[in-house]
């Protein structure tokens, strides 16, 4: 039988702000343990929520940026549940009112096509501490630091139909959250966690199949392997003769596998109410307008804005717009070099390997905006052979003074003396004459392996036209 | 409803509150008069009464984001029954 999967996904955040999101306890990453939990995080009794301001327009923002409904009142429930590190003994989390309402966003498949997925709805909510489960003498550790984080819970429609999907749906949403600049989003430090609802039907078929909800999936490429083990256990169980059970699995990575963490039916009845602590958040248009305000450029947009603009390719302007601070690399290098189509293959190739290659962010990369564009520079007054340039580039990793001094240095500068390409080219005809005679009597293609003579001869300094013009010209 | 002696101990355990014996009377009777209220609240029928987030009718005033909060770490885990390297130690849970 053919079947189709149907993936659903929540994706956490945690939120960008200095303070918690009920609290004035700092919530930084990494601090020591229970350095960032004061009284109102261990629930000490007496303490109330505040909502921190930072956190709720961060949520809006966010909803502003894939055209959700952001609603004018929002309330905040309890979720009821008991785990030591939740002190409380509920989160507070949106049930019925969440802040940000039903979006959308662009995912770009691999075949260049796109595809809208629909997010049903992005609430705020608290995160959970930690609790360390070995070298306790038989007792749980608890670290309560992460406790109050503020994050925003983005829940997606069923939309997408296989695993690629569900990765290209995470990396745009990753991106997304980048330009907003409202999280770090760093899947293996949780500041950005996926959930993943799978089930599978008939192809054809209308009504969803059961679903398993897939934990622990902490990285794009876990994303899909967790989703493609699951579909299979699925088809598995049902051509068993078996029902797939409603229930929570936990990815392991590892083993590559799921495994059955707790039946839903049964566990969960989390008593949801609103939270008392807390009063209806009203926000005005003005609000919601002034925020609007401050939405940057959007990677759909740029991306657009690129391909019209500069003439880039959709490949190039795709993977060149994924990333905010990429995107702001290129428009740079563009305006100093005025060459966007070689700035684009500069970043995608060299620059981008040299990054891969050593883990870094384009923030961190040894060779500046306006130091490629430099380079460019030479390539286009004809200083340098775009061969010598890889050289150059190669240079400029270790060596950061200025790239006319690493050219000068080198002693790289492109030949384009005529009367030092004529000798060149003079002692190339002398060397082959077996050639030579082939081209003269019509062997056209000779000609290249003639040039190629003389740029090995000059050791890649000549200039290529000139060598061309000058073979032309003496072979006529 | 009314609730227990024995009842109250476990709640108060469970609360790592400390009751006197003087005062588990009171508390006692305190708790019942809650019982008894809520008892009368849901004898109530609200099926035409529209759901309500909060009997205030106020707005929710908002936080700036600034740290307020110092680490009180030290003060606070002198509180807790069992803490080591900075950790609150708790009966050992594993899913």
């Amino acid at each position: 039988m053919e079947w189709e999967t149907v993936i659903g996904l929540e994706v956490h955040v945690q939120l960008s702000t200095k303070s918690k999101l009920f609290s004035g306890t700092a919530s930084q990453f990494g601090a020591e343990p229970n350095t960032q939990a004061n009284i109102y995080d261990l629930a000490l009794p007496g303490v109330l929520p505040v909502l921190n301001e930072e956190a709720l327009k961060h949520a809006v923002k966010f909803g502003l940026a894939i055209n959700a409904s952001i609603s004018k009142t929002s309330v905040f429930d309890r979720k009821n549940y008991f785990y030591p590190d939740l002190p409380k003994g509920y989160q507070i989390s949106q049930l019925d009112f969440p802040t940000v309402g039903k979006g959308s966003l662009m995912i770009n498949l691999e075949d260049g096509s796109e595809k809208v997925i629909g997010v049903t709805r992005a609430h705020m909510e608290e995160d959970a501490g930690k609790s360390l489960h070995e070298d306790f003498h038989g007792m749980s550790g608890i670290d309560l630091n992460r406790a109050g984080t503020p994050l925003l819970e983005i829940v997606s429609e069923p939309d997408l139909r296989n695993a690629k999907e569900a990765v290209a749906y995470l990396k745009k949403l990753h991106s997304i959250i980048l330009y907003l600049d409202i999280s770090d989003a760093i899947m293996a430090q949780g500041s950005m966690r996926c959930d993943a609802n799978v089930s599978i039907r008939p192809k054809g078929e209308i009504e969803l199949g059961t679903r398993t909800e897939i934990k622990n999936i902490n990285s794009f490429r876990f994303v899909e392997k967790a989703i493609n083990y699951e579909v299979q256990r699925q088809q598995e169980v049902i051509q068993d003769g078996s029902r797939v059970v409603q229930e929570t699995r936990l990815y392991d990575a590892e083993l590559n596998e799921t495994r059955s963490m707790r039946s839903k039916e049964v566990a969960n009845d989390y008593r949801y109410f609103p939270e008392p602590d807390l009063l209806p958040i009203v926000i005005d248009q003005a609000f919601i307008d002034s925020i609007r305000e401050t939405l940057p450029e959007l990677p759909d947009a740029k991306k657009a804005r690129f391909v019209k603009e500069f003439g880039l390719n959709d490949y190039d302007a795709s993977v060149i717009t994924n990333n905010r601070d990429m995107a702001e690399y290129f428009e740079s290098v563009t305006r100093d070099s005025g060459d966007a189509k070689l700035a684009a293959n500069w970043i995608t190739g060299d620059l981008q390997a040299l990054l891969n290659k050593n883990n870094w962010e384009i923030t961190e990369s040894p060779i500046q905006a306006y130091r490629l564009a430099q380079l460019i520079a030479r390539i286009k007054d004809n200083t340098i052979s775009g061969k010598i340039a890889k050289r150059i580039f190669e240079g400029m990793i270790e060596d950061s003074s200025s790239v006319d001094d690493i050219i000068e240095e080198a002693g790289l500068k492109q030949v384009t003396d005529s009367g030092e390409i004529e000798k060149l080219v003079d002692e190339v005809i002398d060397n082959n004459p077996d050639q030579v005679q082939q081209f003269r009597e019509g062997k056209q293609q000779v000609l290249s392996y003639l040039v190629g003579q003389a740029m090995k001869l000059s050791r890649g300094k000549a200039n290529p036209n000139q060598v061309n013009q000058f073979l032309r010209n003496k072979l006529k | 409803m009314a609730l227990d002696k024995s009842e109250l101990e476990k709640i108060a355990h469970l609360a790592r509150l400390h009751i006197t014996k003087a005062e588990s009377e009171e508390v006692m009777l305190r708790i019942t008069d809650i019982l008894a209220l809520i008892d009368e609240m849901q004898s109530i029928n609200t099926n035409d009464v529209a759901p309500l987030a909060h009997p205030l009718d106020l707005l929710q005033r908002l936080r700036t984001d600034e740290i307020t909060e110092r680490d009180y770490r030290d003060e606070l885990q002198s509180l807790a029954p069992e803490a080591q390297e900075g950790l609150y130690l708790v009966p050992k849970v594993i899913e």
